[in-house]
């Protein structure tokens, strides 16, 4: 098992972000982490990466709890870039390079000629859109065991968006596991695996994206709708 | 052919279905080799592990084997292939058929009408 979460539980003050929440999953698979806003997803996905502590429960990855270990093979993506403004992105891939033994920087030279970015512009004459490809790059060029991908795709046109989907098929390999919280489940439904639904910091869902087709005879998608319909 | 999922059902079983037709249609010919299951995977925009799990099904249904290394091939039985061909046509002439009843058509006079359209 690559990643267990035991009774898992984050609370804010009063506020409870993640209730209770058991979940395992295997290496190998593609899991979208899907939910309305403000149920969870951002919450696991950085307690997962070891930014935020759990209230209460556990999470293990490959057998580790949180800590230095789990972080040499946790490959994370931020919903915001934390890429400083003044680097270029030949620095950051450098800074990638220093800072993690498992990053390959002939991927991410690769990676960035195919989405025509060159490594000598500059992060701050760079849009949105760019910023987020780069980091998206700069992630998945990680030989990592888990990547935790916190809203890969939501800032970037529908063409880049098929390559990235295309590249983080590509890039994982049977060892590793790819988690993607997002809200545009149609773009990303036809690689996933497994979905998982958080619903108010529970979970409320975590089948494979067969069963739900098979079962409900309906894309995850339209279930989705059905569930967290307002 | 271009890959096109719809919404409805299970991804592997449409894979299954688009992989029978481009094989009954001629577009894979009896023998040839198959592209690995990560680059069919690329190509068609879906999870490896899918892709994977309708070729294991094909081969199960002797559409598609394996040799060691070499890769995965199409069948080279050219009966099966026939075979696989007549029951697809069967199952547009089911469909035709039932949407016939539904607007009211006995098979006779449906078979009358698709006659004279054909004419």
């Amino acid at each position: 098992m690559l990643l267990e979460c035991k009774n898992l539980c984050k609370s804010y003050g009063t506020k409870i972000a993640l209730n209770n929440v058991n979940l395992n999953i295997e290496r190998g698979r593609i899991i979208g982490l899907l939910g309305p806003n403000g149920s969870g997803k951002t919450t696991l996905i950085k307690i997962l990466s070891g930014i935020l502590t759990a209230s209460s429960g556990e999470a293990l990855i490959s057998g580790n709890p949180i800590g230095i270990e789990t972080k040499k093979i946790v490959s994370y993506l931020p919903e915001r870039t934390y890429l400083s403004e003044w680097m270029t992105v030949r620095q950051a891939v450098n800074f990638f390079k220093d800072f993690y033994d498992d990053f390959s920087e002939e991927t991410a030279y690769d990676m960035l000629e195919r989405l025509n970015i060159s490594p000598a512009d500059s992060l701050k004459t760079m849009s949105k859109g760019t910023k987020e490809k780069v980091q998206l790059i700069l992630v998945m060029s990680r030989h990592a065991e888990l990547f935790l991908l916190d809203e890969p795709i939501g800032g970037v046109d529908p063409a880049a968006r098929d390559y990235i989907l295309k590249t983080i098929l590509t890039n994982y390999n049977e060892n590793a596991s790819v988690i993607i919280s997002t809200h545009l489940i149609s773009d990303v439904e036809n690689i996933l695996d497994e979905v998982v639904f958080l619903k108010y910091g529970c979970l409320m869902l975590h089948k494979t994206v067969d069963e739900i087709r098979e079962e409900n005879g309906k894309s995850v998608d339209a279930l989705f709708r059905e569930v967290f319909a307002c | 052919m271009p890959w096109n999922f719809n919404s409805s059902s299970p991804i592997y079983i449409q894979i299954i279905e688009h992989i029978k037709l481009s094989i009954a249609v001629g577009e894979y010919k009896a023998g040839d080799k198959l592209l690995s299951v990560r680059e069919l995977a690329a190509e068609a925009e879906v999870n490896p592990n899918t892709m994977q799990k309708a070729l294991s099904e094909l081969e199960r249904d002797g559409l598609l084997y394996t040799q060691r290394t070499a890769g995965r091939f199409i069948t080279e039985d050219t009966a099966a292939i026939a075979n696989l061909r007549e029951q697809l046509a069967g199952e547009q002439l089911d469909m035709f058929l039932k949407k016939m009843r539904q607007l009211g058509y006995s098979p006779d006079e449906a078979l009358a009408l698709l006659k004279n359209h054909i004419g």
